[in-house]
């Protein structure tokens, strides 16, 4: 990569920053720059310069570099042993409460929401459990509230469902039509999705569980480090925090307020 | 038209390496295995390997590696920083990248050449983030993943070298890899480990910053 690519990099988010209040400027750099050479070749531009310009002067090329900044494809039950820990290990815990409190911050198109709402399905809770659903992208999010997912993807989400531990089967919780799934929209009639930036917001709810699985590694240290701590003032004391497989807390500044609770599946338990 | 700012990098050739990064698909894995059981325990310079995987399923690639090596042996977590006498594995289902530190970094964007992980945006990282300061390796493989990558780590100035595709397992990758970095090393299976062995890491672990 060029040069001046690191020039205008920071320049780049920062006149994003001040023109839009979103901050990518302590995102981890090398998949940034990854996606922003994406974006530069969508929208026909020759340098991050070319890019700056137009997204200063057009609302809508900030809308389509947001698509390119924030959504990472995700997939129901990725990681089925986790939701199995989670099933197995962290249910127990959330049933002595009276009602329920989750947060899935970052949930783009709403994948692990509906993972989480199904496992509280099937363990009886999910009537006593509010979620929070919450992305910076308003496009994700409204897909999200969708629930539409195309067809091709359900045998790979049927089949983690199954090793997850699913008590039913998948098909249960959709519609088929000839190219998309509906999903069952009771799953979300105690969703609420919502705009919250992990980045600039704050804490907003007292919360038992929090998932948040593959956002943290879009981070740098230092923004990682203020969400971790936005999840450790968010958590009751004995709330759980799922990661994703190969994130960690070892390098956080506030790893001392967690304790490992499924150690491979990275739960961890607010002290 | 610019000032020289701090020193010229004359140096850059006797600088030693960061990472040697190794790259393969089908018909790597005996390869790779060769060329761990050649690693003295005091190469330090850490190694990172990434050989394509069957999706969604846990990888047995550690463990089958893990008998033919003297050095440390795992998959990186995220923010990891990459340690001397130590070999990393980059795990299925994510992109593995480098960053500044360096450290690793990991990605669930989508897959490059079909593949994640993929050998394209961990080279090309490690050749932005690196430079000259990392050496690349490209094995046999049926996709054409990594040839960017390999040409991005030579254009950084990195050493780069590619397996015989005739005598490879599976010659599209390295054919791929030769087309795009004419003037990269050719080895013979047998001549990797020795290639490897010859670049200038660090030989104990007290030669890591």
């Amino acid at each position: 990569m060029s040069g001046e690519f690191d020039i205008e990099l920071p320049l780049l988010l920062e006149a994003i920053h001040l023109k839009y209040s979103y901050d990518f400027r302590r995102y981890a750099v090398s998949s940034l720059k990854r996606r922003l050479e994406q974006a530069l070749q969508q929208f026909g531009c020759r340098s991050l310069s070319a890019l700056q310009e137009r997204v200063l002067r057009e609302p809508e090329v900030m809308r389509g570099l947001l698509a390119h900044l924030t959504v990472p494809v995700s997939e129901m039950f990725r990681d089925p042993s986790f939701y199995r820990a989670l099933r197995e290990e962290v249910v127990p815990y959330l049933r002595t409460y009276p009602s329920l409190k989750v947060w899935i911050p970052g949930c783009a198109t709403g994948e692990e929401v509906y993972s989480v709402a199904i496992v509280l399905r099937e363990e009886g809770l999910l009537d006593r459990t509010l979620i929070y659903a919450t992305d910076i992208n308003p496009e994700a999010l409204r897909k999200a509230e969708e629930g539409i997912y195309a067809i091709d993807r359900i045998p790979d989400f049927s089949k983690a469902y199954c090793e997850a531990g699913g008590r039913a089967s998948l098909s249960d919780y959709y519609t088929a039509g000839y190219n998309a799934t509906v999903f069952d929209r009771t799953l979300r009639a105690g969703v609420l999705f919502s705009d919250h930036s992990l980045a600039t917001d704050s804490v907003f709810a007292e919360v038992q569980l929090i998932t948040c699985r593959n956002v943290l590694i879009y981070f740098d240290r230092t923004l990682q480090d203020r969400a971790v701590a936005l999840f450790r003032d968010s958590l009751c004391r004995k709330g759980f925090l799922g990661l994703g497989a190969k994130e960690t807390l070892t390098f956080s500044t506030h790893a001392a307020a967690f304790a490992e609770f499924a150690r491979e599946d990275r739960i961890y338990q607010r002290r | 038209m610019e000032r020289v700012r701090g020193k010229t990098t004359s140096a850059a050739k006797t600088e030693t390496l960061q990472a040697v990064l190794v790259g393969g698909s089908a018909g790597a894995i005996d390869v790779v295995s060769h060329l761990l059981a050649a690693l003295p325990a005091d190469f330090a310079t850490p190694l990172v390997v990434l050989i394509h995987l069957p999706r969604h399923r846990p990888s047995a690639l550690l463990g089958a590696l893990r008998g033919h090596c003297r050095l440390s042996l795992r998959e990186p977590l995220d923010k990891e920083p990459l340690l001397p006498a130590t070999v990393y594995l980059a795990p299925p289902d994510y992109h593995l990248l480098i960053d500044p530190g360096p450290s690793f970094a990991l990605s669930v964007d989508e897959p490059v050449n079909f593949s994640q992980p993929s050998i394209d945006v961990l080279f090309q990282s490690a050749a932005d983030v690196l430079g000259p300061r990392c050496a690349g390796l490209l094995l046999s493989g049926a996709s054409p993943d990594g040839a960017q990558g390999l040409r991005a780590i030579q254009e950084a100035g990195g050493a780069v070298a590619i397996q015989d595709p005739d005598d490879a397992i599976q010659g599209a990758m390295p054919k791929a890899a030769l087309a795009l970095c004419p003037s990269a090393r050719v080895l013979s299976t047998k001549a990797i480990s020795e290639w490897v062995l010859q670049l200038p890491t660090w030989q104990t672990s007290k030669g890591a910053r």
